[in-house]
C-alpha cells in the first residue's frame, strides 16, 4: 500500500503540474487578440473602479499616463477567488455550497503545503501538526459538504439541467468519495499507521517504512487521481479565469506605436484567411490585411 | 416555460417552433403595462414566411435564411457549417477572438450566474431557451465533437448533440437572440462570455455561409462600402442635407451655424452615425452649434464611410469591421486631423475607439475618442453660458452598452446631466450594470416579419421597466418626460417600442440625445430648442 500510495502522489502531482502548465501554456500561446475589455477595470484604481469607469473618460487619454494599481488589482483577485464576490453578488443561492466546496480545497490544499514543508523540515509532528490535520480535516469536511449540496443542484434544479453533463456528476462524485476516504480513514487510522506529518515526510524521502491505513491510502491514491484528472476538464478552471480576466476582462492595453504589440499585430494581419463567403474574398492567399483593404461593394459593381 | 426545451429539441426535424411566447409567460411591467391584458398582442408569423423561411425557432423570424430544396442541399449547408466551425478554432481565421472563444467553451461549469443577469432571458419569463448558455452549450458540444474529434469519453465528459440542419437553422436564429451586451459576462465568476459565442456564431454564418439579416449586411455594411453610409447617402447628399440642417438650427436658435466639410489639419475629424442626420436632425446641429460656440477646430469627412461612423461589421463579421475602421481611419490620416471624435452613437464608439484598436498598425492609428469627454470639458469650462432651469422636466438616463460596460465611459454624461438638469434621477441599476435597451448588436434596425414584436415584448422588455420605474411618480400624460440615450440605435429602439406602447400619447414619453439638452440649456438660444411633439 506505501508504495502504491507514493506512486499514486507522485504521478498525481505531476501530471496535475505538467497538464496545468500545457494548458496555460495553451492559452498564453494564441495570437493577440482584438480588444474584449469590460469594466469595471480594477487596475484603474480604487476610485475609477467602484464606478466602472476607464482613461476612455479624459479628452487626448494619449497624452495621458496609464493607470496601473496593480495592488488594487490583486486585491480584487483575492475577494474573488477566496470569497467568490461574482458568486455571492450575482447567484446568491450557488453560493454558500460553492463557498463550503473551495473554501475547503483551499484548506486541505494549505494544510498539504504546511505539512510537505514541515516534513522536509524534519519537524511533522507535535501540536502544530495535529492543528494542522485538524484544519485538512475541516478541509476534508467542507469539501464534501459543498460537493453534496452542489450534486444535489445538479439533480434537482431544472435550471441547471441543459448544462450538466454525465461527467458532471462524476466530477461530484469523485470529490465527495476521494475526501470521504481521506478523512474517514484518517480520522479512524489504526495505531502505528502514520500521521499525516509522517506521511509527508515518507513522501519526501520514499521512506518505504511508514504505515499507511487502506482506507485513507485509497483515499489518497483517489485524490491523486483526482488531481492529475483535473488539467484535463473544465474543472481548470483556476487556469481559465486568470487569462480570462487578465487578459479578456481587463486587458485594456493600448495600441502605442512602435510598441511590442505593433509586432504582435503585424504577425496577425500578415495570416491568410480561408473564410468562404463571397464577400470576405479570402482565398488563402490573401492576408488580413489585404482582405481588409479591398471593397466587396465596389468590386461587384465594377 | 422553464425547463421545457431541451438541447436536443433544436436537432427536432420538424418545422414547428420550439416555444410560442404569449404575454402570460412574460415577466410583468410596472404600470401603465401592468398586466398581459394591457400589454400589445403579439403579431404571429404569416404563412407565406412559414413556408419560404427556416421558423422552427420560436415564431419569430430575424434572419430570412430560405428553406433548403432538397436533402442534398441541407448536406451541403451542414458541412459548410461545420467547415466555419472548424474556422473558429482556427488562428488563420480567427486570431481576433480565439482566446477568449476557447477560455469560454472550455470552461464554463453551467453554473447560471449568467441566466440571471440576461435581461433576455429574465423578460422571457425564464424561458430556456433564452438561457444565455443554451445557445454556447451547443456549440460546447459541437466544439468537442466536431473540432476536437473527441469520441465517446469526451461524449461523456462534455456531453453531445445531434448536428443536422434543422439545427444550424435553429442556431442562425438563436444567434440573433443576443443583444451581445455581455452583462453575462461581466457576471461569470470565471469569464465565460456568452455574448461572444453568439458574435462568434454569427461571424460563422455570415464568414462561412454568407447568412447574415439584410439589414445589416446587405442594406448595411455593404451599403456603406457602396454608398458611402448604410442609409445611403452619397457624399453630396450628406453634404446637402446638413447644409439644410446648419440652415434650420440656425434659424431655430438665432445662431449662425455651419458644418465644415474636408478642413485639413483640423484638430477634430467628428463622425456621427449618419442615421441622426436622416432621423434626428437636431442632433448633428447640436453638434455643429456647441462646437462652433466653443472655438472647436473641427470638420466632418465626405470620404466614403468617413461621415457615417456606424459599423456594423463589429456585430457580424470581421472582415466587413476592419473594411469600415480602415476607411474611417484612411480619412482622417488624409485630411491630416489631431483626433478623431466619435458622436452620439455606441458600437460606433466602441468599435472604432477599442476595437480596432488592434488593427491599425504604424499611421493608421489616428488618435480616437469618444465625443463626451470633450462635451463634459465645454460644458463645465464656461465658456458657454446655460440655464439649467429651461431643462427643468424629469430626465433619466440610458446608458447604452457599448459606451458604458464596454469602454468605461461612465461619469462625463453623468456630470453633464447633473449640471444641467434639475429634476435628473437615474434608472436602477445604472452605469456599468445597466440594462441594454433591447435594440444592441444590430435589434434596433432589424424590422423584418414579426421580429420588432420580439424585441418590443422580450429584449427591450427590462429596460422598458426601468424607465417606467425611473418616471413612477410622474407617470401621468401632464408631465413631459424627457429619456436621454446618448446613442442612435438606443434612440431608434427607445422610438419604435414608445410607439409600438403608445407613451408619448398616454404618458408624454418623449426620448432623445444628450447634445439636445445641452442646446436646450443654453442662455444664448432661442427658448424650446427640444420640442415636444412625436416624430
Amino acid at each position: 500500500m506505501t508504495i502504491a500510495v507514493y506512486l499514486a502522489i507522485y504521478a498525481g502531482a505531476a501530471i496535475f503540474l505538467g497538464g496545468s502548465f500545457r494548458r496555460a501554456w495553451q492559452y498564453a500561446r494564441t495570437p493577440l487578440h482584438l480588444r474584449w475589455e469590460l469594466y469595471p477595470v480594477p487596475h484603474e484604481g480604487p476610485y475609477r473602479a467602484a464606478y466602472g469607469g476607464s482613461y476612455l473618460e479624459a479628452q487626448e487619454w494619449w497624452r495621458k499616463p496609464r493607470m496601473d494599481h496593480r495592488g488594487y488589482e490583486w486585491l480584487v483577485m483575492a475577494e474573488e477567488i477566496l470569497l467568490l464576490k461574482s458568486l455571492r453578488e450575482f447567484n446568491r443561492r450557488l453560493w454558500l455550497p460553492s463557498f463550503l466546496f473551495h473554501g475547503g480545497l483551499y484548506l486541505a490544499i494549505a494544510a498539504l503545503c504546511v505539512e510537505a514543508v514541515t516534513g522536509l523540515l524534519g519537524s511533522a509532528d507535535g501540536a502544530p501538526a495535529a492543528a494542522l490535520a485538524g484544519i485538512g480535516t475541516a478541509g476534508c469536511v467542507m469539501i464534501i459538504a459543498g460537493a453534496c449540496w452542489l450534486l444535489a443542484r445538479r439533480i434537482a434544479d431544472p435550471a441547471m439541467k441543459n448544462s450538466t453533463r454525465p461527467g458532471d456528476f462524476f466530477n461530484l462524485a469523485a470529490f465527495i468519495t476521494a475526501f470521504g476516504l481521506l478523512a474517514c480513514g484518517y480520522l479512524m487510522r489504526g495505531a502505528g499507521t502514520a500521521s499525516l506529518g509522517e506521511l509527508a515526510r515518507g513522501i519526501i524521502h520514499f521512506d518505504r517504512q511508514v504505515q499507511i491505513g487502506r482506507t485513507f491510502g485509497a483515499g489518497v491514491i483517489l485524490a491523486s487521481a483526482l488531481a492529475a484528472y483535473i488539467p484535463f476538464t473544465h474543472m481548470a478552471h483556476f487556469i481559465a479565469k486568470y487569462f480570462a480576466w487578465h487578459s479578456v476582462r481587463w486587458d485594456d492595453r493600448r495600441n502605442e506605436r512602435g510598441g511590442r504589440m505593433q509586432t504582435e499585430m503585424a504577425a496577425n494581419l500578415g495570416r491568410k484567411p480561408t473564410w468562404a463567403a463571397e464577400h470576405v474574398g479570402a482565398d488563402g492567399e490573401r492576408t488580413w490585411a489585404e482582405v481588409a483593404s479591398t471593397n466587396p461593394a465596389q468590386e461587384a459593381r465594377k | 416555460m422553464s425547463g421545457t426545451v431541451k438541447l436536443w429539441d433544436m436537432s427536432r426535424k420538424d418545422r414547428e417552433p420550439l416555444i410560442r411566447l404569449e404575454n402570460a409567460d412574460l415577466m410583468p411591467l410596472p404600470a401603465p403595462l401592468d398586466g398581459a391584458v394591457n400589454d400589445r398582442a403579439w403579431t404571429r408569423l404569416s404563412e407565406q414566411c412559414k413556408s419560404r423561411y427556416e421558423t422552427g425557432l420560436d415564431d419569430t423570424c430575424a434572419v430570412n435564411v430560405p428553406q433548403p430544396k432538397s436533402a442534398e442541399e441541407e448536406t451541403q449547408l451542414v458541412a459548410k457549417f461545420l467547415s466555419g466551425l472548424d474556422k473558429l478554432f482556427d488562428k488563420e481565421n480567427n486570431w481576433a477572438f480565439l482566446q477568449p472563444l476557447l477560455l469560454t467553451l472550455e470552461h464554463c461549469t453551467g453554473c447560471q450566474t449568467c441566466a440571471e443577469s440576461c435581461h433576455i432571458f429574465e423578460a422571457s419569463g425564464g424561458n430556456e431557451l433564452y438561457r444565455p448558455t443554451f445557445r454556447s452549450e451547443i456549440v460546447r458540444r459541437l466544439y468537442f465533437k466536431h473540432v476536437k474529434r473527441g469520441g465517446l469519453l469526451s461524449a461523456w465528459q462534455h456531453g453531445t448533440i445531434e448536428v443536422n440542419w434543422p439545427l444550424v437553422a435553429r442556431l442562425i436564429e438563436l444567434a440573433y437572440r443576443c443583444n451581445l451586451c455581455r452583462r453575462c459576462a461581466q457576471a461569470c465568476p470565471i469569464g465565460c462570455d456568452n455574448g461572444l459565442v453568439a458574435h462568434e456564431l454569427r461571424k460563422l454564418f455570415s464568414q462561412e455561409m454568407g447568412i447574415a439579416p439584410r439589414e445589416i449586411h446587405e442594406n448595411g455594411s455593404m451599403l456603406q462600402l457602396r454608398a458611402g453610409s448604410s442609409t445611403g447617402m452619397t457624399a453630396e447628399i450628406v453634404k446637402d442635407n446638413v447644409a439644410f440642417i446648419d440652415e434650420d438650427i440656425s434659424e431655430r436658435t438665432g445662431i449662425e451655424v455651419r458644418t465644415p466639410w474636408d478642413v485639413k489639419g483640423a484638430d477634430v475629424l467628428l463622425i456621427h452615425n449618419a442615421g441622426e442626420i436622416m432621423a434626428w436632425p437636431e442632433n448633428p446641429g447640436a453638434f455643429a452649434l456647441i462646437l462652433s460656440m466653443a472655438g472647436v477646430s473641427w470638420t466632418m469627412s465626405s470620404e466614403l464611410a468617413a461621415y457615417d461612423a456606424i459599423n456594423y461589421g463589429l456585430w457580424y463579421d470581421d472582415a466587413q469591421f476592419a473594411r469600415v475602421a480602415l476607411k474611417q481611419v484612411e480619412a482622417a490620416k488624409k485630411l491630416g486631423v489631431k483626433r478623431i471624435v466619435v458622436g452620439e452613437c455606441g458600437h460606433a464608439n466602441k468599435a472604432l475607439c477599442v476595437i480596432a484598436d488592434r488593427l491599425l498598425p504604424g499611421d493608421l492609428n489616428v488618435p480616437r475618442e469618444n465625443y463626451l469627454p470633450l462635451l463634459r470639458d465645454i460644458v463645465l469650462s464656461g465658456k458657454i453660458k446655460f440655464d439649467p432651469a429651461r431643462n427643468d422636466f424629469p430626465v433619466t438616463l440610458h446608458d447604452p452598452c457599448n459606451m458604458v460596460r464596454l469602454m468605461g465611459v461612465v461619469e462625463p454624461q453623468r456630470e453633464i446631466v447633473r449640471a444641467l438638469c434639475p429634476q435628473f434621477s437615474e434608472m436602477e441599476p445604472h452605469g456599468v450594470n445597466n440594462y441594454c435597451c433591447g435594440g444592441g448588436s444590430g435589434f434596433a434596425i432589424m424590422s423584418g416579419n414579426n421580429f420588432p414584436d420580439w424585441r418590443f415584448h422580450v429584449s427591450g422588455r427590462k429596460k422598458l421597466e426601468q424607465v417606467l420605474n425611473a418616471f413612477g411618480d410622474c407617470l401621468g400624460p401632464e408631465t413631459p418626460k424627457y429619456l436621454c440615450a446618448p446613442c442612435s440605435n438606443c434612440k431608434g429602439q427607445f422610438r419604435d417600442m414608445i410607439a409600438y406602447y403608445d407613451l408619448w400619447e398616454k404618458n408624454r414619453l418623449l426620448y432623445g440625445g444628450l447634445v439636445e439638452l445641452v442646446v436646450n440649456a443654453m442662455t444664448d438660444v432661442k427658448p424650446g430648442f427640444i420640442e415636444w411633439e412625436w416624430r
